[in-house]
């Protein structure tokens, strides 16, 4: 088999410096009765050519040649090639866990690069290597949040991804956490007279996201001062990091999470992503993951370790702050390299192109009758509209289009159904996105 | 080394000073050089009670967390503001500049149940021998 | 530290400051192409949310100085496309490249995870057929692929748990875990809200099984078990551990990450383990990245089927894939979307790519680790003597007596262009020496690797000193430790433009 570097001869040579005459004996201690006979019943082995065809099939199955308009936690953005020439080094693709520094400087610069990276953009003071991805990252910040606060109750607004809510609710049951949600204004942003009324000094955090998942950004300073005042931490999530680029960042939250899939990361059907959690300096003995440090050698040069490690699971056991162990450190290298490539210019423009393709959207979309928009806050590239008709019947008439119309915000907000989350990115051309104003409004026309 | 005879020691490798009803608590040149270099030292706060038996805090070093047991019952007066700043301190000095807390003793007479200088010495030459046989 | 004549013996590669310190304002290594639709005014949309800078601090350089950076940086890594990690249950095998280009196609990295499920049938006949090749190799009856990596897939494998045993009644209070298992055991038993009690292991390096059954009570709810155990050595009594938690209503959970001594031998399923998950990025060659991502697939028997996490992928009449999410009893989501999608197709290409045969990759790595203990039995002590499989461990004890421990001659072995193996590990070795070859290295790379391990032995008895100090061939020595954990720098800032880069 072409991965497997031994000859027969070769094997016989090994065998027999063990004194032992077939494999078989090595593995004598596995009782006989467990022993497989038969070899496993799996697909015929494949030569490389093979296996690129398998997999060119099913992309052939999928969605190549459609013009998508979803968002909802998963982005559409440019990516350099030079990211992947630099991810597609071994010495970075195929390199372990830095634990020994001497022979892993490349990967921990470059993870304290990414945390250098991560604070700039969230106006925060400290940021960890990364976790699996924006869902955990939040969950993982409410679980800092209650280490730190010694509460157990979590204010989550509705307008939170429904996803990450799913995820916190999962880890919370275990926990003694208890989950509550706060509603939405007609403006689409965080209910706080709601939030007032029901913070009290058991609250551990109040979870945010910005742009919410209806797209809407919100105000951070008032709730940062309503949660600090009852003495809960402000965690704001973030699933658009490309916002960054051009809206103000959460440095009032306490916690920030993050997914940062935007910068270099394709949509790749749900994973692997990168989450971030980054937070003030003074709660970094709390935080969970792993924290690259610059040091120097016993010669005075600069290098970077993993530090404080103790925190881990690896030292700390069941004392840890979290059980996370890998990571996702190529993808958050990935991200490094994008956001190095786009640099400060360029992200700035990257953000406003957004900005003017969603608005560009939104207005060609309000010129159909009967189509508006559902809420009033400023939005980023994400927005939602009230369509006359199902979202499922439009979308159902667009994919003939070859259109992946915008999600179904009835599916997880039954209050919402004749509502859609439009996301419009720098990739969609404008002729596209007419096409798509133009399809909608044809397809409403008919079902009259 | 010769372990302070004004001292009282603990299994787990605490010292304690007492003058009538006030305490102070420290880790012993012992438990400072198994641990290494120390990073951080995790204290409570005055006021918070501390009980026999049972972890009041954690001194940690890169690779390792240590548990500190209080060797007796109280209330903490103080704890060890410098080692915040200087957590090395212990390693330099830990039966002086290097103590943890001072407490207010809920039972001063508890402090006489534990080992004294030449039993705690006895204590870790059996623990070396241990080590190295 | 450095005088003049030193600063030209060092190559400008070695030399690599942070990106932010090459940044130069009106650099730039990325255009957009040009905005076809009217540019909005961005302080007018968003109003007080309007960030007016651009990122303060963010990099401003070219495209070249971008490619250079991280092109040296990886000059420093060591890596597997270099030569052997022999890191104990890590199994850094090789990482094949058509895994890398068929992750990339266009059509499988682009695929979005909500689009209709009738524009997915191509991801999810993927995700099907990994499930399938996963549960024939572990004997069991269902698999989820939601979880990120190992600890998560720990953490769903006890949640599953949990939720059975509150089904029956009573959630239960403890898990049992050996003192030889990997940190991230006890530290998801605390998350899954159990306490843990530890079993210690015999003489041998197995379960102590009498302190098992001194243990297993009915406010048990599940032994944590890895097999082979962390010392290599397969646990050759669990079936009847099996039967000992069965007895009690208890459920045996099986740490996969040494599956590499398993795959195509024996099948977890049938030694009577109910709930397992397994690491894609150790035994089914996704790429370790630095750090991942990985994946941890979890697979179970049929009684804990009905608490899978959602969404649950189903088969509808035509052969129509789908993802089902209403599941009443299910466990909830674990992580947002599919799973880590990209590092399952690398898995299921490699489990392509092997077929039937991939028993031969087993053979292969215990040949190895077999091979290598007996090169060096007799310099290193062996302190637990039964049988390896994929992996062995030493400890120091003959090399502590000149004052050289397991970290020194981790140190040293780069010093003869290896990476350490794991070092400390597992803890009930004091000074271990964990060593897994796996099946990718070959007789020329497992010799040479003896006879460095020799040479260093030899070195720790004639010149320790020379073994305490090293490495002492590569770009940067021992680094401090303790001074970055006593006053930690976690990022970079403005205003220390020190001139100090490498030297």
């Amino acid at each position: 088999m072409r991965y497997l570097p031994k000859s027969p001869a070769e094997r016989e040579e090994m065998l027999a410096a063990l004194g032992v005459k077939s494999v078989e004996e090595l593995f004598s201690t596995i009782p006989e009765a467990y022993r497989l006979k038969e070899p496993l019943n799996l697909p015929p082995a494949m030569s490389e050519a093979e296996v690129i065809d398998y997999f060119q099939q099913r992309a052939s199955e999928n969605s190549v040649g459609y013009t998508s308009y979803l968002g909802a936690g998963v982005y559409n953005h440019l990516r350099s090639v030079v990211t992947d020439t630099i991810l597609q080094r071994g010495e970075f693709l195929t390199s372990y866990t830095p634990y020994q520094a001497e022979i892993s400087q490349g990967t921990l610069q470059a993870i304290f690069e990414f945390q250098t990276l991560m604070c700039q953009l969230t106006g925060q003071e400290v940021a960890n290597a990364s976790m699996y991805d924006g869902s955990t990252a939040a969950t993982e910040a409410v679980l800092m949040a209650e280490r730190l606060t010694n509460r157990r109750r979590v204010l989550v607004a509705r307008s939170v991804h429904p996803e990450y809510r799913d995820v916190l609710k999962t880890y919370a049951k275990n926990s003694g956490l208890r989950v509550e949600e706060i509603g939405y204004t007609a403006a689409g942003t965080l209910d706080t007279k709601g939030l007032e009324a029901s913070l009290k000094d058991d609250v551990c955090a109040v979870v945010v996201q910005s742009p919410n998942f209806f797209g809407a950004i919100e105000t951070l300073a008032p709730l940062a001062d309503t949660a600090h005042r009852s003495g809960a931490l402000l965690v704001v999530a973030v699933t658009e990091a490309v916002s960054l680029g051009i809206v103000k960042p959460p440095s009032e939250a306490d916690i920030v999470a993050m997914e940062g899939q935007s910068f270099g990361l394709a949509p790749s059907y749900g994973g692997p992503f990168v989450g971030v959690i980054a937070s003030r300096e003074k709660f970094v003995r709390q935080m969970p993951g792993r924290l690259a440090g610059q040091t120097t050698d016993r010669e005075g040069r600069r290098g970077f370790v993993l530090t404080l490690a103790t925190r881990e699971q690896h030292i700390r056991r069941e004392k840890a702050t979290s059980n996370i162990c890998t990571n996702q450190a190529l993808c958050a290298l990935a991200a490094t390299v994008h956001l190095t490539l786009l640099g400060k210019e360029a992200l700035r423009e990257l953000a406003e192109q957004n900005l003017s393709k969603a608005q560009f959207a939104l207005k060609e979309l309000e010129k159909i009758p009967g189509v508006r928009r559902t809420f009033s806050a400023p939005f980023f590239n994400e927005f939602t509209v009230e369509l006359p008709r199902s979202v499922k019947m439009v979308n159902a008439a667009l994919l003939q289009e070859k259109i992946v119309g915008p999600f179904v915000l009835g599916t997880t907000y039954p209050e919402l159904t004749k509502h859609a989350l439009v996301c419009v990115t720098e990739t969609t051309p404008r002729s596209e996105i007419e096409r798509f104003a133009a399809a909608v409004q044809h397809t409403l026309e008919q079902s009259l | 080394m010769a372990y302070p005879k004004e001292f009282r020691y603990t299994k787990e490798h605490e010292w304690i000073s007492a003058k009538g009803d006030t305490a102070t608590i420290g880790i012993t040149e012992y438990a400072q050089h198994e641990l290494g270099d120390v990073v951080f030292v995790e204290l409570p706060a005055a006021g918070s009670k501390v009980t026999a038996g049972k972890t009041f805090g954690t001194v940690e070093s890169v690779k390792a967390v240590s548990e500190i047991y209080a060797p007796v019952g109280g209330d903490v007066i103080e704890a060890n503001a410098e080692l915040h700043n200087k957590p090395e301190t212990i390693n330099g000095d830990p039966h002086g500049a290097g103590w943890l807390i001072k407490v207010k003793l809920a039972n001063p007479t508890e402090v006489n149940s534990l080992m004294d200088a030449a039993a705690y010495e006895a204590y870790i030459a059996e623990k070396q021998k241990e080590a190295s046989a | 530290m450095s005088n003049h004549s030193n600063r030209a013996v060092r190559h400008i590669v070695l030399n690599e400051g942070l990106i932010f310190e090459k940044s130069s304002p009106g650099k730039r290594a990325f255009d957009l192409p040009p905005l076809d639709v009217p540019a909005v005014d961005a302080r007018k949309a968003l109003g007080e949310s309007h960030r007016h800078e651009g990122v303060e601090g963010f990099p401003e350089v070219s495209e070249i100085e971008v490619l250079r950076h991280f092109t040296r940086l990886s000059t420093w890594n060591y890596a597997i496309d270099l030569g052997m990690y022999p890191l104990g249950s890590c199994t850094m095998k090789y990482n094949p490249r058509v895994n890398e280009y068929v992750a990339r196609l266009a059509g499988i990295a682009t695929e979005h995870p909500y689009q209709p499920q009738e524009l997915s049938q191509g991801c999810l006949k993927v995700l099907q057929l990994l499930e399938k090749c996963l549960l024939e190799i572990t004997g069991m009856h269902a698999v989820t692929l939601q979880p990120a990596a190992g600890a998560q897939g720990e953490l769903t494998g006890l949640l599953l748990i949990r939720a059975y045993h509150e089904k029956h009644g009573n959630p239960r209070k403890r898990v049992l875990i050996p003192d030889s298992a990997h940190g991230t055991n006890p530290a998801t038993a605390v998350i899954a809200g159990y306490e843990v009690q530890n079993i210690k292991s015999d003489a041998a390096g197995q379960i102590d099984m009498a302190h098992l059954r001194e243990h297993v009570t009915s406010d048990v709810a599940a032994l944590m078990l890895t097999n082979p155990s962390t010392l290599g050595i397969f646990e050759q009594q669990i079936p009847q551990i099996a039967e000992i938690l069965h007895a009690q209503g208890a459920l045996l959970y099986m740490d996969g990450a040494n599956m590499n001594a398993l795959t195509g031998v024996t099948r977890p399923g049938d030694l009577g383990v109910d709930v397992m998950h397994l690491n894609l990025h150790k035994t089914f060659s996704t790429p370790h990245g630095g750090g991942g991502p990985g994946a941890g697939p979890v697979a179970m028997k049929k009684i804990l089927e009905p608490f899978l996490p959602v969404p649950v992928l189903v088969e509808r009449e035509g052969g129509r894939l789908a993802l089902d999410f209403h599941r009443k009893e299910s466990i909830g989501k674990v992580k947002a979307f599919n799973g880590n999608f990209g590092v399952l197709v690398r898995a299921l290409a490699y489990i392509l790519a092997y077929g039937p045969g991939i028993r031969q990759a087993t053979e292969d790595a215990v040949l190895n680790a077999n091979y290598i203990r007996k090169g060096l039995e007799g310099t290193y002590d062996l302190p637990y003597t039964r049988p390896s499989m994929h992996e062995v461990v030493f400890s120091d004890a003959i090399q502590k007596k000149n004052g050289v421990n397991t970290l020194d001659i981790a140190k040293r072995l780069i010093d003869y262009g290896f990476h350490p193996y794991t070092t400390a590990f597992p803890l009930i070795v004091p000074g271990a020496l964990m060593i897994e070859p796996t099946e990718s290295e070959s007789k020329e790379e497992c010799d040479l690797f003896i006879d460095a391990m020799k040479a260093i032995a030899q070195e720790a008895q004639t010149n320790p000193e020379l073994v305490k100090t090293a490495p002492h061939n590569t770009r940067i020595r021992r680094l401090d430790e303790v001074g970055a954990a006593r006053k930690p720098v976690l990022r970079w800032k403005p205003a220390e433009k020190q001139s100090k880069a490498a030297d």
